[in-house]
């Protein structure tokens, strides 16, 4: 074998390349193993970016799956409760442009929280069956109540109220939401300078 | 011996920029110029490629062809030592940085064509670097790389919101614009 080998040199070389292409293909081999990706890591980080609320108004049975159609390459504007903040984070991500929220599927509101007007309350547990989040107490005839730090706002639970004992109030800014308000932003930021002489 | 390298690095980084003074890489220089985070994650793919490369290559030549006496194969197996490297990279981004993945898109497989890489593993054969030096002339070049489309992409992000005359908007302005770093560039020859 080597002595065939010294005789053509050309055998040395087809076989110094087959040696490196295998040693080569072992790596790679090694290293997708090693490596393996389970599902789609990029709709783990849209989902973290989604407000959570589970409401299904972008259409889609809740804020996983529409980060799955997002990942698949969907549009990013359908969710209401997240409204233009989520949509520009959501953009950012992905190195896309940001567009206005989708109407057709809801506007932005501020953040709500329902509140069950105790008193009227029957005990049916129909509005406890429709929370996602089940941020709703309560057993059959007996009162219920919603904790508001789990509610979401979603509205969901409004719709199959017998009573409708259920209303979605403003949630009050405390000292941990609050944010100072942004500035008015004019129509075109001027960045460089010779832009603001021209307009 | 420390001032060696250094010499090295600030070659490699500077005076013979691999992009605006060797001309080497400009596909990725003109391609993914336009923003700046994409031109960051670029330029780390790079880095790391190119040094990687540029050692393997190195181990390649030294211990395989050389003693076989088949340093004429030594384009098609440092283009295949590239390739195997990029090939690994990839396999490493996705599963560490799905989004970097996603924004590097067609660029990082893209890296195998970069001539800069290839360049490099040449130049340490003509130069009779050693193990160190391939290391860090790999390195240094991948700065020098980074360097230049970082600053690049930063003009570009300014340039798209600038009054350029109608017929140089887009390409063109970059065009321009890359001549005139190279220029500047040019500057540093008889540095070191």
């Amino acid at each position: 074998m080597l002595g065939l080998l010294t005789h053509y040199p050309l055998l040395t070389a087809l076989t110094a390349l087959l040696c490196l292409g295998m040693v080569f293909g072992a790596l790679l081999g090694f290293a997708s193993v090693k490596f393996r990706t389970e599902g789609n890591p990029l709709a783990e980080q849209i989902n973290t970016l989604l407000p959570q609320t589970q409401c299904g108004q972008c259409g889609h049975p809740g804020c996983r799956p529409y980060a799955q159609s997002i990942a698949d390459g969907g549009a990013i504007n359908k969710c209401p409760p997240g409204g233009q903040e989520t949509i520009d984070a959501l953009a950012n991500l992905l190195d896309i442009e940001s567009q206005p929220l989708d109407a057709e599927h809801g506007v932005e509101k501020e953040s709500r929280v329902a509140f069950i007007r105790e008193d009227e309350c029957i005990g049916c547990t129909k509005c406890i069956q429709a929370c996602p989040v089940d941020a709703i107490l309560g057993a059959a005839k007996l009162m219920h109540t919603v904790i508001a730090d789990e509610c979401t706002g979603c509205d969901l639970c409004v719709e199959p109220c017998p009573v409708d004992c259920i209303d979605m109030v403003v949630r009050k800014a405390g000292i941990a939401h609050w944010s100072w308000p942004m500035p008015a932003s004019p129509e075109h930021t001027n960045i460089i300078a010779t832009d603001k002489e021209a307009a | 011996m420390l001032s060696d390298y250094a010499l090295l690095l600030v070659g490699a980084v500077l005076v013979n920029n691999f992009v605006l003074v060797q001309f080497l890489g400009l596909c990725p220089f003109m391609g993914v110029s336009n923003k700046l985070e994409t031109a960051m994650g670029m330029s780390a793919a790079t880095t790391f490629v190119l040094t990687l490369a540029s050692v393997c290559s190195y181990l390649t030549y030294n211990y395989l062809l050389e003693p076989l006496g088949l340093t004429y194969l030594r384009t098609i197996s440092f283009i295949l030592v590239i390739a195997v490297v990029v090939q690994f990279t990839e396999i490493v981004v996705r599963k560490s940085s799905p989004l970097l993945h996603r924004v590097l898109g067609v660029y990082l497989p893209l890296i195998t064509t970069n001539c800069a890489v290839l360049g490099v593993a040449l130049l340490n054969i003509n130069k009779a670097h050693s193990f160190t030096q391939s290391l860090f002339y790999g390195f240094g070049a991948a700065l020098g790389f980074s360097l230049v489309l970082v600053l690049f992409a930063a003009m570009r992000e300014r340039l798209t919101v600038a009054d350029v005359p109608e017929p140089f908007q887009g390409a063109a302005i970059g065009m321009i614009t890359a001549g005139l770093a190279s220029l500047a560039f040019m500057g540093f020859s008889g540095l070191v």
